[in-house]
């Protein structure tokens, strides 16, 4: 408010900018939404403040920095369920906790079905996401059109039937919620140390003794590998395989517009998806380019479908002028769902695997994740993101029922 | 994105189906240890450099390929039939 009033002068740096230290009691690896997260809640709740996260860039610039921005907890299967229930409960507590404005908007998401098998498969999913404790409402045609005039609800290929609304879902600023727990653990004393990159981990007699960067040696009792698209890489340094595959996420701006959607719109069959920033930019996103790719930028075919897909659904928005796009590198498991757990190496952790939908888990996957740094036990809602799951075939969770393989999710 | 198809030449990435790393082509023993199957089934390399990867040309020829690719750069430096290097691969072992 101070500074609302005089100009905007006064402001510092939120963080710190430390020297590394030769050791600490736990290394976070990356600084993204979910390495922030978890170094946030290891001292919040764990009293684990002698800890460090290091990032190869600047905090929060990778996924975090560029995502759609969506927040839910709609997901029907035990494991993903409960997890997202926590998760989006913390984030309507977020801005309390942090004290720090990161824009969470629960506008409302609302699942489009074009058919009447569809129209069955989203009852089921309402009613799994009420048993789950959350809030689903199942919109007739009517109803949509009430929300959502705009759309072709008389499109010959895919025709609304209806569609279930998501009230708590919405959208939340991205870089904010980076900069909320970036501040947060700062000011509990925990080093963010950037410009930073691990080159390799100091593994002996199968305990992990700490890191090597290009700052330096660091010692660690416990380490955890929060690095998404890069996942491979780092647990490689460690001697792991993991079954991931990165691939390419594309989504596009416009230029920003008056207030035209008031909510997030899901398009399944369409593979497309939309909101509007509070800047007024139509932000929206449809699949995965299907190959493996580092590039983060995808190819035109998949920018031509994604077009596509607005068009057929809302037709309105065909005069918006694209200003950007960028694609994303996303850690995709076989079954489509993330890991949370400890590795063969003690004191050696992974978070990753949260493959398109790792923004709504930030609060949730670090809470968790900083609950099984710091006890060593699996926190409740995220006690079946197991490694082993793969190789038992026991407790896989495939949401869209596709198989547990690579290249369908 | 075009990749080149040994029997059909340059064609658009649309023409193709992705199948993933060309880890598949080495199928275990059925009764191989569970460790050899999750190594087959699930666990990848996931290299951020040159990589050889299964593709079919589903909407052309219907070949399989191995096509060798850089995920960085999305250059392909080398494409050959899927039952070319399979036949190379039993004569190997």
């Amino acid at each position: 408010m101070r500074e609302g009033l005089t100009g905007n002068k006064g402001w510092g740096p939120h963080w710190r900018n430390p020297e590394p230290k030769a050791e600490y009691d736990a290394i976070i690896i990356g600084g993204g939404g979910h390495g922030l997260s978890t170094a946030y809640y290891l001292a919040k709740n764990h009293g684990m403040t002698n800890i460090a996260v290091l990032e190869k860039g600047y905090l929060g610039g990778g996924n975090v920095g560029r995502n759609t921005t969506i927040v839910r907890a709609n997901y029907g299967q035990q494991g993903n369920s409960e997890f997202y229930s926590h998760s989006l409960k913390l984030w309507e507590g977020l801005e309390e906790d942090l004290n720090y404005n990161a824009m969470h908007s629960a506008r409302g998401l609302i699942n489009l079905f074009h058919s009447d098998g569809q129209r069955d498969a989203f009852a089921r999913r309402g009613n799994m996401m009420i048993n789950q404790g959350d809030d689903a409402e199942l919109l007739d045609r009517e109803g949509v059109r009430h929300l959502l005039p705009y759309l072709d609800f008389d499109n010959i290929r895919f025709p609304v039937y209806g569609g279930l609304l998501h009230r708590r879902g919405g959208t939340a600023r991205h870089d904010a919620v980076a900069w909320g727990y970036a501040r947060g653990a700062d000011q509990r004393g925990v080093d963010l140390i950037q410009q930073c990159e691990v080159t390799g981990i100091d593994i002996e007699n199968g305990q992990v003794r700490g890191v090597q960067t290009t700052r330096g040696a660091i010692r660690a009792k416990k380490v955890g590998i929060v690095v998404a698209g890069r996942s491979g890489q780092v647990a490689a340094m460690a001697g792991m395989r993991l079954p991931i595959e990165s691939h390419v996420l594309q989504a596009f701006v416009t230029e920003g517009l008056k207030p035209v959607i008031d909510h997030v719109v899901s398009f399944g069959m369409g593979h497309f998806y939309i909101s509007q920033s509070d800047k007024g930019g139509l932000v929206f996103g449809g699949d995965l380019d299907f190959y493996a790719s580092y590039a983060s930028r995808g190819n035109m075919p998949m920018m031509e479908h994604v077009m596509e897909a607005g068009m057929t659904l809302m037709p309105m928005i065909g005069k918006a002028k694209v200003l950007r796009s960028w694609g994303g590198i996303m850690d995709m498991t076989p079954d489509g769902s993330p890991i949370i757990d400890k590795t063969d190496t003690q004191g050696l952790f992974i978070d990753c695997g949260w493959c398109y939908g790792g923004f709504k888990a930030v609060p949730g996957s670090g809470f968790s994740f900083a609950h099984l740094m710091a006890t060593g036990e699996h926190h409740a809602p995220a006690a079946r993101y197991r490694l082993d799951r793969f190789r038992t075939g026991r407790g896989l969770m495939d949401e869209e029922a596709t198989g547990s393989q690579h290249n369908l999710h | 994105m075009r990749i080149e198809c040994p029997m059909c030449g340059s064609r658009d990435r649309r023409e193709f189906y992705y199948q993933g790393a060309a880890v598949m082509l080495a199928r275990p023993d059925p009764q191989a240890h569970e460790a050899d199957w999750e190594a087959y089934l699930h666990l990848r390399e996931n290299p951020a450099g040159p990589t050889r990867e299964l593709w079919q040309h589903d909407g052309g020829c219907g070949a399989w390929l191995v096509v060798t690719r850089d995920t960085v750069s999305h250059q392909i430096s080398d494409t050959q039939l899927a039952a070319d290097v399979k036949r190379a691969m039993g004569k190997a072992s």
